[in-house]
């Protein structure tokens, strides 16, 4: 009840003791910012315990740890295609590949939807080796075949049917050949107008009449 | 699931799978009950992604599946098992106990079933005899008999169970030879399944094989397909064996109570409660309060051989058993010379207030634990009874009060005397609540489990390019010895190293030592702070 306040002056409506600061005594501050990050402690942790059952179970977690980043469990997204095509990427095989999982579950007891494609674990190199000897040799016949039917075709089809040959040969190493220059340059179209050309057949088939005129 | 657990679930799918399974567990866990296409949707990751995820989630059985919303016709939903995801802190624990109770071939039967997820028998079976044949000198091998008679061993003893088979949800099967697969198949409880722990006859006779380092691919091909017809003969297709993490639990908490009967008595009675804890095991259900009633005769009777007491001497520790004010053990009757149970709930509740009290003593100090200690017993005091009983002077016990309540370890509760709660007029009295405040400490010791992995992972972050380094030097090293190279070579490669990064990689070395070893030990606290919660639970 409110009303019994008033008899005294400074008579709150508890008692002081009972909070256990006397009168005069100062309030502890407030707190004005959040509690530091690491608080001093008053007592020290008490040591970690020892012994071989211990050690035995710190080197077994250490050991799944690193472990379990070789599983097929432990899963990377793939990387996502750069525009540059560097001279690397040849080189490195076995690329996770979204769409194919490292493993396989029984996929009798999933669901149908998580279906997807299981991909055996590649032998390093040595398939990519292998292919890539035939597709050279085939390479070149290829580009023999080409500059024979080109030889017979008109030279408007020349470029169209180049941009084609380099499509197809994207992933191989040897270099794009060839392409097959116009041969119409090498006899006609020089840089040089024939007609400037004195190739001194004219050089004293002039006239030797009219001896007068000194010969400089 | 709590804020702390969300993210220590975070750190450890991280850790254990990658980035990817972290995004989508974590974001599982705080959705509920997803479909796979909202899944996708949410976490803006690709669909193929997701999908592996859900598979490796699944595989390790730390996400379920079941009929959506819309029954069986509709999508199917994912949620996560959090407690499974919890338990993969303790695989270590799991795999010494394993150790301890099979040897090595348990020890290793086990680490391949947890890292695994799920095996069938006979896989399992080979991958250990390769192993331990790996292990082995030259011209030995392991036979394959050996470990398929510690496997039976861990399944008879219920560590390992077969994983419940799927129970196809409205499946259409109108007589055809061939039923589709249905498109969602139910998962029901281990235990339900009559045949969770029978052994399926397979034929498997041989013997591990040694992995040559200079075995090219083309042989490991022939043997990965001579592996693959040679499943089909095994005879366990679609059988998968998991761990069961309840029967490791339940092992570890009667180990905690005999080691805290032996700190308290003495090694005799922890003798004697390990008997009768024993001979309680398979009749025990996993969530009973107390074990069954043993007669002193039948204890007697079930001591191992190489210790004997006199049958005097085992009722007179009996008795003081009873008498100990733990209650670890009860008397129940008096027939067959007295019977006897041991009280688990009881001990785990003691268990679980011991470790508040000692969380107390070391953060507060000595006097704050009595005090703590005083209002555990008497309940409710009032500020001057606080005062007396725990006989510190007024002012130290208000300021220890005040610590303690305001890290919400100890609850002021007021009782009125008038109906206007004025404070001059009502009892304030101090209290502890067990059950709220082991709660309270099982989420600051998540917190601290967190805040270890945190900090090994930004340790080792700082100094990847140092571990990077002496990575490299060491394969160059092994690579050296392996082609037999001389000491002047070692040495002048061991020296790329120097000095000062030797030392800083040794303190480095230490730190994450040190991290891993208090994670494992702040473990243990979750455990019986855990198992205590639990047991106070309704048993499902």
């Amino acid at each position: 009840m409110a009303g019994s306040r008033g008899r005294g002056r400074s008579q709150f409506s508890f008692s002081v003791d009972a909070l256990g600061f006397g009168r005069g005594d100062s309030l502890p501050s407030s707190a004005h910012t959040p509690s530091p990050l690491f608080p001093p402690m008053q007592f020290r942790p008490v040591p970690l315990h020892t012994g071989e059952e211990v050690d035995y179970m710190l080197a077994l977690k250490q050991e799944l740890r690193a472990s379990s980043k070789n599983l097929p469990f432990h899963i990377k997204a793939a990387r996502t295609k750069t525009d540059v095509a560097h001279y690397s990427d040849k080189y490195q095989n076995g690329e996770t590949k979204n769409n194919c999982i490292e493993w396989s579950p029984d996929w009798s007891r999933m669901p149908k939807e998580l279906c997807i494609k299981v991909r055996k674990p590649r032998k390093t190199g040595a398939k990519p080796q292998l292919t890539r000897k035939p597709k050279v040799a085939a390479g070149k016949e290829e580009v023999l075949q080409k500059l024979e039917t080109l030889e017979k075709r008109e030279e408007e089809q020349h470029s169209e049917e180049e941009e084609d040959e380099e499509k197809k040969k994207q992933n191989e190493e040897e270099p794009d050949a060839d392409e097959d220059y116009d041969e119409e340059d090498l006899e006609d179209e020089t840089d040089y107008i024939m007609s400037y050309f004195d190739n001194g057949e004219d050089f004293g088939a002039d006239s030797d009449d009219n001896m007068d005129e000194a010969v400089y | 699931m709590t804020a702390q657990e969300v993210r220590l679930c975070g750190l450890l799918l991280q850790e254990h799978f990658g980035d990817v399974v972290e995004k989508v567990g974590t974001h599982l866990i705080c959705s509920g009950v997803l479909t796979l296409r909202a899944l996708a949707h949410e976490t803006k990751l690709p669909l193929d992604l997701v999908k592996k995820s859900l598979c490796v989630l699944m595989q390790h059985g730390m996400c379920a599946f079941g009929a959506g919303r819309r029954g069986p016709a509709g999508p199917v939903e994912y949620h996560i098992i959090c407690e499974h995801i919890l338990h993969m802190l303790r695989y270590p624990r799991y795999i010494y106990t394993a150790k301890s109770l099979y040897g090595d071939t348990g020890e290793l039967i086990v680490e391949e079933i947890l890292q695994s997820g799920q095996m069938t028998m006979s896989s399992t079976v080979k991958t250990v005899a390769d192993r331990l044949t790996h292990n082995m000198p030259e011209g030995q091998s392991m036979d394959y008999s050996e470990v398929v008679s510690a496997f039976s061993r861990l399944v008879e003893t219920h560590f390992l169970q077969r994983c419940p088979p799927m129970a196809s949800a409205g499946s259409s099967s109108s007589g055809a030879v061939n039923t589709p697969l249905p498109a969602v198949t139910q998962p029901t409880k281990p235990e339900d399944h009559p045949e969770c722990y029978r052994l399926p006859y397979i034929n498997l006779t041989g013997q591990g094989k040694r992995r040559r380092s200079s075995e090219d691919g083309e042989a490991e091909q022939r043997a990965a397909k001579k592996a693959k017809t040679d499943n089909s003969e095994r005879g366990d297709e679609g059988i998968y064996w998991q761990v069961n993490f309840q029967r490791f639990h339940l092992h570890f908490r009667d180990q905690a109570i005999i080691s805290a009967v032996s700190c308290k008595l003495d090694q005799a009675s922890s003798e004697i409660v390990r008997t009768m804890l024993r001979m309680s095991e398979v009749t025990t259900p996993a969530h009973a309060a107390f074990t069954q009633a043993l007669s002193a005769n039948e204890i007697f009777r079930a001591f191992p051989s190489s210790y004997n007491i006199a049958r005097p001497i085992l009722d007179q520790y009996l008795t003081l058993l009873v008498d100990d004010p733990m209650e670890f053990v009860g008397r129940t009757g008096d027939s067959g010379g007295g019977m006897y149970v041991v009280n688990l709930h009881r001990a785990l509740a003691n268990l679980a207030r011991a470790t508040l009290e000692s969380v107390v003593q070391e953060r507060f100090g000595s006097r704050s634990a009595r005090i703590f200690r005083l209002l555990l017993r008497k309940r409710h005091l009032e500020q001057k009874q606080v005062e007396d009983f725990a006989m510190v002077p007024a002012k130290e016990a208000k300021y220890m009060l005040y610590t303690l309540l305001s890290e919400n370890l100890v609850q002021l509760q007021e009782i009125p005397k008038t109906p206007d709660y004025a404070p001059s007029r009502t009892f304030y009295l101090y209290t502890v609540n067990q059950l709220p405040t082991a709660r309270l400490l099982l989420q600051h010791c998540y917190k601290t489990v967190g805040n270890l992995i945190e900090r090994r992972l930004y340790e080792t972050k700082e100094n990847k390019r140092l571990l990077e380094k002496s990575q490299r030097i060491e394969a160059i090293l092994a690579s050296l010895q392996a082609t037999g190279a001389e000491a002047a070579q070692l040495t002048e490669v061991e020296e790329m190293i120097t000095a000062p990064e030797r030392q800083q990689l040794e303190t480095l070395r230490h730190h994450i030592n040190k991290l891993d070893s208090s994670e494992n030990q702040v473990d243990e606290t979750i455990f019986l702070l855990e198992s205590y919660i639990n047991s106070t639970q309704a048993p499902p």
